[in-house]
């Protein structure tokens, strides 16, 4: 990262580029590569089903049928398939979500933080309001007026998360703007926005990136959610929320249909909270 | 004609007590003025009101803030800051937090110059080498591409000083610059801020609350006591015979190296009562006219 030859020492102190950077990159790629090429490279066809062949265990234990690797539902439906398929929803329930809520987010913390005045009374009114409302209520109200879909799934997440961003982003705009750098900027004759955007925002980027990817997990989790409580995309398309909540019920004779995407959701939320903090750890000049 | 002119200004928390009362002050082009007092006298208020950049929670009740002739607080909001950035500059108390973590030293230096001032990048950054070697920084080149944080305190505030001088401005707010220093890289800044100032012939406000500081940097004083001045005075003036009983006991209160048996005087209790009376007076003067 730094160039630049160590002054008085200080910046030999070598950052580790950390196993878990590299570790939850790779999942996050390899789920991305995954939810793109789902089509041809999904053993079977994800919505097929054969009453025939239902309940058939993962590869290593008896009684299973070759082509089937993680078994099958009750429905007979192929559950490696059917997982990766509802990669393509959770990521990018993920990634638009989790980008929109974060510009939204961050964008309104900022400009409270860092104008503060009437601005920051009615950003944070807002989020005080906001924040009274029960999520969980609020975006199954959400959906129910929007009705299910992947957009509306979007949406609610976004109405819902904003504050998260938004306070955490306010409070750190408002430490970065009492800094005498930003005195010195001002005293330049730099304008209150372009302060905001070249002195604040570059040093609470770091906070944003972790806070993003952090949001990516919940994203996630919050689509599971729905999906589990049957208000997702539609009971057709497979998600893993939707899988979760299927297997749930065959746990007993079939507990392949409920581990396995319970794993995946697991490993993919778990790699985005630790993406963003090895990013932070990389790449924030700062050693704080 | 004073290049700075403050007169009776005066500036109080929104809806609360006030924190300078009407205080008047010159610094001529060239010469530099130190403003002393205790804690919470008013001393930086008064370079943060020069500078434009009073926090939002207080205002100007009343006076002038002339800046080479022309009054700042009836400028429009964007012709003020540009008079500002164009002729002032600050050299502030905490290197540590007064350069931005995030950007490299070099572009800290030049953008403003670029982006505000419209110089070519390739003048900024010459400026900026010349400078840096102009306050005795050993490596130039080396530290222009260098983070904040990969610099030691004394050297920060070398950059800083570099910085603050580096649009050629015709007066410099100095707010405490070497508070926050180890003590033998005080005396190294402190010679060369001097010495800068001379060369450049900038008109300096010396934020301070050290009188050593004061004899061996200014030529002129302002005593500051709760937001009043005291005395205004020349140094020489302030040392071979100081007209305010609160300035003479300041002075006394300084420790003297020389007799280490004298101990620390604080300020008598009755100086303080003087002063407070004082400002008790002005208060009700001002509630009456």
């Amino acid at each position: 990262m730094a160039e630049a030859k160590p002054i008085d020492g200080r910046s030999l102190i070598r950052r580790r580029a950390g196993a878990r950077l590299w570790l939850s990159a790779g999942w996050l790629t390899l789920l991305c590569a995954v939810a793109l090429l789902a089509p041809w490279i999904a053993p079977k066809d994800p919505l097929a089903q054969d009453l025939f062949l239902g309940r058939l265990p993962p590869f290593w234990v008896q009684g299973t049928e070759p082509g089937y690797w993680l078994g099958t539902d009750s429905l007979g439906r192929d559950v490696l398939s059917r997982i990766l398929h509802g990669a393509r929803v959770a990521l990018a329930v993920a990634l638009v979500a989790g980008t929109i809520t974060c510009l939204v987010g961050a964008t309104l913390g900022l400009m409270a933080g860092f104008l503060r005045g009437w601005v920051d009374m009615v950003i944070s009114r807002l989020i005080d309001i906001w924040m009274a409302f029960p999520p969980v209520l609020f975006s199954i109200l959400l959906i129910a007026v929007l009705g299910p879909g992947l957009w509306s799934i979007i949406i609610a997440i976004v109405v819902i998360d904003w504050t998260r961003f938004a306070r955490v982003i306010r409070a750190e705009a408002m430490a970065q703007g009492a800094m005498d750098y930003v005195a010195s900027a001002r005293v330049a004759g730099r304008g209150r926005i372009g302060t905001m955007l070249r002195e604040i925002l570059p040093n609470v980027l770091p906070t944003i990136v972790v806070l993003l990817t952090l949001e990516m997990g919940i994203a996630v989790i919050v689509e599971a959610i729905l999906s589990f409580v049957n208000l997702s995309i539609s009971t057709d398309d497979p998600t893993w929320g939707g899988m979760i909540a299927e297997g749930r019920t065959s746990v007993h004779q079939a507990w392949w249909v409920l581990v396995f995407p319970l794993i995946t959701l697991f490993l993919t939320v778990l790699s985005f909270s630790q993406l963003g903090e090895g990013l932070k750890d990389r790449f924030d000049p700062v050693l704080r | 004609m004073s290049f700075l002119s403050i007169r009776n200004l005066s500036v109080r928390l929104k809806k609360g007590p006030p924190l300078l009362r009407r205080v008047s002050l010159e610094v001529a082009a060239g010469e530099v003025r130190g403003l002393v007092g205790e804690s919470g006298a008013g001393k930086s208020m008064i370079g943060k009101a020069v500078l434009g950049i009073l926090p939002p929670s207080v205002e100007v009740t009343e006076g002038e803030i002339l800046l080479d002739g022309v009054d700042l607080l009836r400028l429009p909001i964007a012709e003020r800051r540009r008079r500002i950035g164009a002729s002032a500059a600050l050299i502030p108390q905490d290197p540590l937090t007064a350069l931005n973590p995030s950007h490299r030293i070099g572009p800290q230096i030049t953008d403003r110059l670029v982006d505000i001032l419209g110089w070519t990048r390739a003048d900024a950054e010459a400026r900026a080498r010349a400078l840096l070697a102009e306050v005795q920084i050993p490596d130039p080149d080396r530290v222009l591409r260098s983070y904040p944080h990969e610099l030691s305190g004394g050297m920060r505030q070398r950059v800083l000083i570099a910085s603050a001088f580096a649009a050629e401005p015709k007066l410099i707010v100095a707010d405490e610059p070497t508070t926050a220093l180890d003590v033998t890289v005080q005396k190294q800044i402190l010679k060369l801020i001097a010495g800068m100032q001379a060369r450049h012939g900038t008109a300096l406000l010396f934020v301070t609350h050290d009188l050593g500081v004061v004899s061996k940097v200014c030529q002129k004083l302002s005593v500051l006591y709760a937001g009043m001045v005291v005395e205004d005075t020349s140094v020489a003036d302030f040392f071979a015979a100081p007209r305010h009983p609160y300035s003479a006991a300041l002075l006394a209160a300084t420790p003297k190296y020389t007799d280490p048996s004298a101990g620390l005087q604080p300020v008598p209790d009755t100086v303080i009562a003087t002063v407070q009376a004082e400002v008790a007076a002005f208060d009700r003067g001002t509630a009456r006219g």
